[in-house]
C-alpha cells in the first residue's frame, strides 16, 4: 500500500485481513409461470481491501445479477434465495430495507455503465456530490462542496472549482463517468460495485478511466467488484478474475494465472477468441453454440454441451469449485480427474 | 487488377442548425458538422480494408454513403466493374442484429427478400432452394427458416443478417461494427464465418470497427480516421509493427493486451473535441505529443511516405527518422 494511505483524505482503509466483502453460497431465483428460474446458483467468493476482483462471462451469465445481488438491488420477483452476504463481517442479506438503504451510497459505492442514468440532469453535479456526503457524513454545506471539489480533482477532471458548478450535460461521456465515480466515493465507501463502467466510452478514455479506478483503489483501500465482458479490461485492472456460466462461478484465480494458464475449457476458449494483437491467426479458436438460457440448464456442468473434452461424467454430474494451486475451478479434469 | 472501389475526396456534411425560426428569434448561426471531410481510399478486389477510429470519426457515415444510404455532399465513390462484366454492388451487414431484422418477418421472408426484390432466382421453389443453401452456408439449419428473429440470440441473429447479405448474391460486403453488439465467444464465431466466406466467394470487405484487436485479425490495410479525415493508411503488419501518426499510436497503446497487461503505463490525456468545433490545423493537436506552432494553423494533407503508406502529419518526416526509417526501408 502507498504511503499516500494516510495523508489522503479519503483512506479509510484499515489494513486488516478482514474481507470487505464475503458471499457465500448466494443464490438468486426468479419465480415464474412456468417454474423457478436460478439466476445465480451458488457463488461464493471474497475480496479483500484494496483488491479489484474483475468478473467476466458473457451476457446472461449471473455478472451483473451478482453486483445487483449484493446491492439488494434485485427487480422482483428476484430475490436472494440462499447464501449469505457480509459485509466488513456484518451479515447484510437480511438487513431491513431501511438500513440497507443506508449502507448503499455509504459502504457501497456503485458505478454504472451508462455515466448520463446515474446522474441527475437537473442539479450541478458539485450539488449532487455535496448532497451525498451531507447524507451519509452530516457536516456543513460549505464543507460538503469543499469535499467535492477535492473529489473532483482526485478523479482527474481538470478546473474542479469551476466544473463544481456545471451540470451533468456540460461534460463529455468520459468526464462524466469520472464524475459518477467522484459520486461513489463520496461517502468514502469501502466497496465500489463498477458494472461495465468503460463499456460506453472509446478506447483511449477506457485506458484512462481503468487507470484512475485502479489507482484509487490502490491509494485509498477500497475493494471493487469490477463487472465486465470485456477480458482485456480485466486483464489491465483487476488482481482476480471470477469466470462466471449460466450463473455459476467457474473458475476464479489471480489474472495472470488465468491468463497464463486458464483451467476450465470455457476460460480457455473464452481466452482463444479474442483475437491477438501481436500476430494475426488464420483462424480464431470458437466455443460452439451458445450459452445456455436459465430455463434449459443441462444436466451435470453446465458448459457440457459445447466443451470439447466432456465426458460421461460432466453431463451426469456437476463439478464443485475445488482447489488449484493458485485458485479455484469447477471442472472434473481439475488435478487430473476423468471426464 | 482494378481495386473493387476507388473514394476520391469524398465530404458528408450534415445541416444541425436550429429550425429556421429559432435562428431568426434567437440569432443563432448555421451549424453544419463535417461528418467525413474529403477522404480518399481504394479497396482492392478480394481485400479487405477497414475504417477504424473512435464514436464521431466518420466511420459509419463512409459505410452508408458506400452503400448509398446516404448522399455524398462531394466527392466520387465508384465501383469497379466484376468478372461478369457487371458493376459491383454492396451490401451491407449492420452493427445490431436486434434493430436490422424485421421482427414480424420470418426468417425465410428476411432472407429472400433480396432474391425476390433482385428477380434473382424464377420461381417461389428456386427462391426456397437458395434460401435454404444460404442457411446452411452460414451454420444456420433450415428448420429455422420457419422462425421469427426474436427466437434467436445475437450471433445467430448476425448470422441471419450474414445471410441476407449473401442472397443478394454481393462482391462487396461494407460491414459496420458487425460483431461489436456480441459477446466475446460468439464474436469469434462470427469474424471466422467472415473469414471463410470471403475465401469462398473472393468478397471485398469494407470493415468500420472501433476494434483494434478485430481489425487487425480481419483487414489486409486499415485506414485510421480521426474527426472526418483519415490520419493514416497502411497495411495491417505495418500499421502495428510502425505507426506513425501520433494518434494512431496512441490507438495502439490504448488497447489492453492481455498477452502482456501493462497496467503501469500512463494513458493518454484528452478526449475527441466535439465535430461541430473541430480545433483549427490539424483536429489532433489538441491531444498531440508532438504539436507544434505549425500543426495549429495548418491542416496536414494525406500524403504518400513510400511503401504504401499514407500519413496525415506535419511531423511525418520526423516520425520516420525516429522510427529509424524502417518503414520505408521496409
Amino acid at each position: 500500500m502507498p504511503d499516500t494511505l494516510t495523508d489522503s483524505p479519503m483512506s479509510t482503509a484499515a489494513s486488516t485481513a478482514e474481507p470487505v466483502l464475503r458471499v457465500r453460497n448466494l443464490s438468486v431465483s426468479f419465480p415464474g409461470r412456468r417454474g423457478v428460474l436460478k439466476a445465480l446458483d451458488d457463488i461464493s467468493f471474497d475480496l479483500a481491501p484494496g483488491e479489484i476482483l474483475g468478473m467476466v462471462g458473457e451476457s446472461g451469465a449471473g455478472k451483473s445479477m451478482t453486483g445487483l445481488a449484493v446491492q439488494r438491488l434485485l427487480e422482483p420477483p428476484g430475490h436472494i434465495s440462499g447464501g449469505e452476504v457480509h459485509l466488513l463481517g456484518q451479515r447484510i442479506d437480511q438487513l431491513p430495507e431501511a438500513q440497507m438503504e443506508r449502507l448503499r451510497g455509504k459502504q457501497i459505492g456503485a458505478v454504472f455503465q451508462d455515466p448520463l442514468t446515474s446522474l441527475n440532469p437537473l442539479f450541478t453535479v458539485g450539488h449532487q456530490i455535496s448532497e451525498t456526503i451531507r447524507v451519509h457524513l452530516g457536516g456543513s454545506r460549505r464543507a460538503a462542496m469543499d469535499q467535492a471539489r477535492e473529489l473532483l480533482r482526485r478523479v482527474g477532471i481538470p478546473s474542479p472549482d469551476d466544473r463544481v458548478n456545471h451540470y451533468p450535460h456540460q461534460f463529455s461521456g468520459g468526464m462524466r463517468q469520472r464524475v459518477v465515480i467522484a459520486l461513489a466515493l463520496a461517502a468514502q465507501p469501502r466497496l465500489i460495485i463498477a458494472d461495465e463502467p468503460t463499456t460506453a466510452l472509446d478506447v483511449s478514455i477506457q485506458a484512462q478511466i481503468m487507470s484512475l479506478l485502479r489507482r484509487l483503489c490502490d491509494e485509498t483501500g477500497v475493494a471493487m467488484l469490477l463487472v465486465t465482458h470485456d477480458m482485456g479490461v480485466i486483464a489491465q485492472t483487476a488482481d482476480r478474475i471470477a469466470v462466471m456460466y449460466a450463473g455459476r462461478l467457474i473458475e476464479l484465480a489471480p489474472v495472470h494465472e488465468v491468463l497464463r494458464q486458464p483451467r476450465h475449457p470455457y476460460t480457455r476458449g473464452l481466452i482463444g477468441a479474442i483475437p491477438a494483437l501481436r500476430k494475426r491467426a488464420p483462424r480464431l479458436t470458437q466455443i460452439d453454440g451458445s450459452m445456455p438460457r436459465l430455463d434449459s440448464i443441462p444436466q451435470g456442468c453446465a458448459f457440457n454441451p459445447r466443451c470439447p473434452e466432456a465426458g460421461p461424467r460432466c453431463r451426469a454430474h456437476r463439478p464443485e469449485l475445488s482447489a488449484t494451486p493458485a485458485g479455484k475451478v469447477a471442472c472434473w479434469l481439475n488435478d487430473g480427474g476423468v471426464a | 487488377m482494378k481495386p473493387a472501389l476507388v473514394v476520391r475526396d469524398l465530404s458528408r456534411v450534415f445541416d444541425v442548425s436550429a429550425p429556421l425560426l429559432n435562428r431568426l428569434i434567437e440569432r443563432k448561426p448555421r451549424m453544419l458538422l463535417r461528418a467525413v471531410d474529403g477522404i480518399s481510399f481504394e479497396v482492392p478486389q478480394g481485400g479487405c480494408l477497414s475504417l477504424v477510429g473512435e464514436s464521431g470519426c466518420g466511420k459509419s457515415t463512409v459505410a452508408r454513403l458506400v452503400t448509398g444510404l446516404y448522399r455524398p455532399t462531394d466527392g466520387q465513390i465508384e465501383f469497379s466493374l466484376g468478372d461478369s462484366g457487371d458493376r459491383i454492388h454492396a451490401h451491407m451487414i449492420f452493427q445490431d442484429p436486434y434493430a436490422s431484422l424485421n421482427p414480424r418477418w420470418r426468417v425465410r421472408d428476411i432472407i429472400a427478400e433480396p432474391i425476390r426484390e433482385l428477380g434473382l432466382r424464377d420461381g417461389e421453389s428456386a427462391t426456397r432452394a437458395r434460401v435454404d443453401e444460404l442457411l446452411g452456408i452460414v451454420g444456420l439449419s433450415q428448420r429455422d427458416a420457419e422462425k421469427f428473429p426474436h427466437e434467436f440470440s445475437g450471433g445467430q441473429r448476425q448470422r441471419i443478417s450474414i445471410a441476407r447479405a449473401l442472397a443478394g448474391e454481393p462482391k462487396f460486403l461494407v460491414c459496420d461494427e458487425p460483431t461489436s453488439a456480441l459477446d466475446v465467444s460468439v464474436q469469434a464465431q462470427i469474424l471466422n464465418l467472415m473469414r471463410s466466406l470471403q475465401d469462398e466467394f473472393g468478397l471485398t470487405y469494407l470493415f468500420i470497427s472501433h476494434d483494434l484487436s478485430v481489425v487487425r485479425h480481419m483487414s489486409d490495410r486499415i485506414a485510421v480516421m480521426y474527426l472526418g479525415r483519415i490520419v493514416e493508411e497502411a497495411d495491417t503488419e505495418s500499421l502495428f509493427d510502425n505507426p506513425l501518426h501520433p494518434y494512431t499510436r496512441l490507438l495502439l497503446q490504448t488497447i489492453p493486451d492481455i498477452e502482456a497487461p501493462r497496467p503501469d503505463v500512463p494513458p493518454a490525456t484528452g478526449e475527441v473535441p466535439s465535430p461541430l468545433k473541430p480545433p483549427p490545423g490539424c483536429t489532433f493537436h489538441p491531444r498531440c505529443p508532438e504539436a507544434d506552432d505549425r500543426c495549429k494553423r495548418e491542416v496536414p494533407e494525406v500524403r504518400d511516405v513510400g511503401h504504401g503508406r499514407r500519413v496525415a502529419c506535419h511531423r511525418v518526416a520526423e516520425m520516420l527518422k525516429r522510427n529509424g526509417m524502417s518503414a520505408l526501408s521496409a
